[in-house]
């Protein structure tokens, strides 16, 4: 039974009691997404980073699992063979976006204020003022929170989450839809492996249940161990962008 | 907290909508929420009663359907409820499933009132 179908007969009811316009109620049918707004803006940005070749990365993961600390490393040690711009978000603060700044990359900051992540409309609004050159990489850092950002598609075209040693390995399960809709899971400060209760076999053993098609790779991003494993992994991902389908590539931009 | 958008976004859909067929508020709206859709009802709840002041949710019913979560296996196609997005499949223990339903995230339907 519909349940909205009661309210409906009693103001019928009411409406003969006063048979005039009051209280007229009519039913819609909508069937919405929720989050169609957000997911339609998401698939213009796509087309907008397919259109001009340039390789979208949206970073995601807890506070503190060293994002912004991978992305200065990566960017200074790319930044003469590749050109990179740096979309920022986080509730308060442009700390970050000097941080990016000082390497040399240009970076936008995008303070969300009360909000717990980033959409695909303030991705948008930004792009309108980064205006990011074709071929070249935009990483996005998500605001530091494994459950909302995992709701919302910004039009990336990879997603990569994020996870430090000094955090539970049982993380991936307490948080499974980040994991499930990553394609990269980096565990970073591998360093510290010594002096912490992380097992690496356990977080991937936990990650690969919630996706099995998950890739991993293991980083300092303050020592530099395994960063050219990650280095490989985006240059594969910028060859297969570069020989994606000529029909995406025709997709009207607004 | 990504209640908060989800119930802005949905404030959002209302207002449109009354807005498009010129009624003033909306007396009941029906959602769709799978219980695999991230959505913690109590946030929801929360969200909800600071979000819809002044607007033509203000005074709506508020009726949510939760819709269980179910996979279908990807290696002997065995359709079975899930609780967690990764539950394996119960005959074979395969990994790979695809989601067919709990997901759901939509407004079903409003009923627009003039008053």
């Amino acid at each position: 039974m519909r349940a909205g179908a009661p309210a409906f007969q009693q103001v019928q009811a009411s409406n003969m009691i006063h048979p005039a316009t009051r209280n007229r109620q009519r039913e819609i049918e909508l069937e919405r997404d929720i989050l169609g707004k957000n997911n339609s803006m998401a698939r213009h940005n796509h087309h907008h980073f397919a259109a001009r070749h340039i390789l979208a990365i949206n970073l995601v993961s807890s506070p503190g699992s060293g994002k912004t600390s991978l992305l200065e490393r990566t960017l200074t040690d790319l930044k003469a063979s590749h050109q990179f711009y740096v979309i920022e978000g986080d509730q308060q603060t442009m700390n970050d976006a000097n941080r990016i700044a000082a390497t040399g990359v240009t970076a936008i900051q995008i303070n969300t204020g009360k909000g717990c992540h980033l959409d695909a409309d303030m991705i948008h609004r930004a792009l309108h003022e980064l205006d990011p050159a074709s071929h070249s990489i935009l990483f996005i850092e998500n605001v530091g929170n494994l459950v909302c950002p995992a709701m919302f598609d910004l039009g990336e075209e990879a997603r990569v989450a994020i996870i430090s040693v000094t955090e539970g390995d049982d993380k991936p399960l307490k948080y499974p839809d980040m994991f499930a809709s990553s394609q990269l899971c980096i565990i970073n400060k591998v360093d510290l492996l010594p002096y912490v209760n992380f097992s690496v076999e356990a977080a991937k053993a936990n990650a690969l249940r919630v996706n099995p098609r998950l890739e991993f790779i293991e980083v300092s991003a303050t020592k530099g161990d395994g960063m050219s494993a990650w280095y490989n992994w985006l240059s594969s991902r910028e060859s297969a962008l570069n020989e994606s389908p000529r029909e995406l590539l025709q997709e009207p931009i607004e | 907290m990504h209640e908060l958008s989800i119930v802005m976004n949905i404030v959002d859909i209302a207002e449109e909508e009354a807005k498009r067929h010129r009624a003033r508020a909306v007396s009941s709206i029906e959602l769709d929420i799978g219980e695999m859709a991230g959505v913690e009802m109590d946030a929801l709840d929360f969200a909800w009663e600071s979000s819809v002041r002044n607007t033509v949710l203000e005074h709506a019913e508020r009726i949510v359907h939760r819709i269980p979560g179910r996979a279908r296996c990807l290696n002997c196609s065995l359709e079975y409820p899930i609780q967690e997005a990764f539950d394996p499949c119960p005959a074979c223990g395969e990994v790979l499933v695809e989601h067919v339903q709990g997901k759901e995230l939509k407004v079903k339907s409003l009923v627009l009132s003039d008053d």
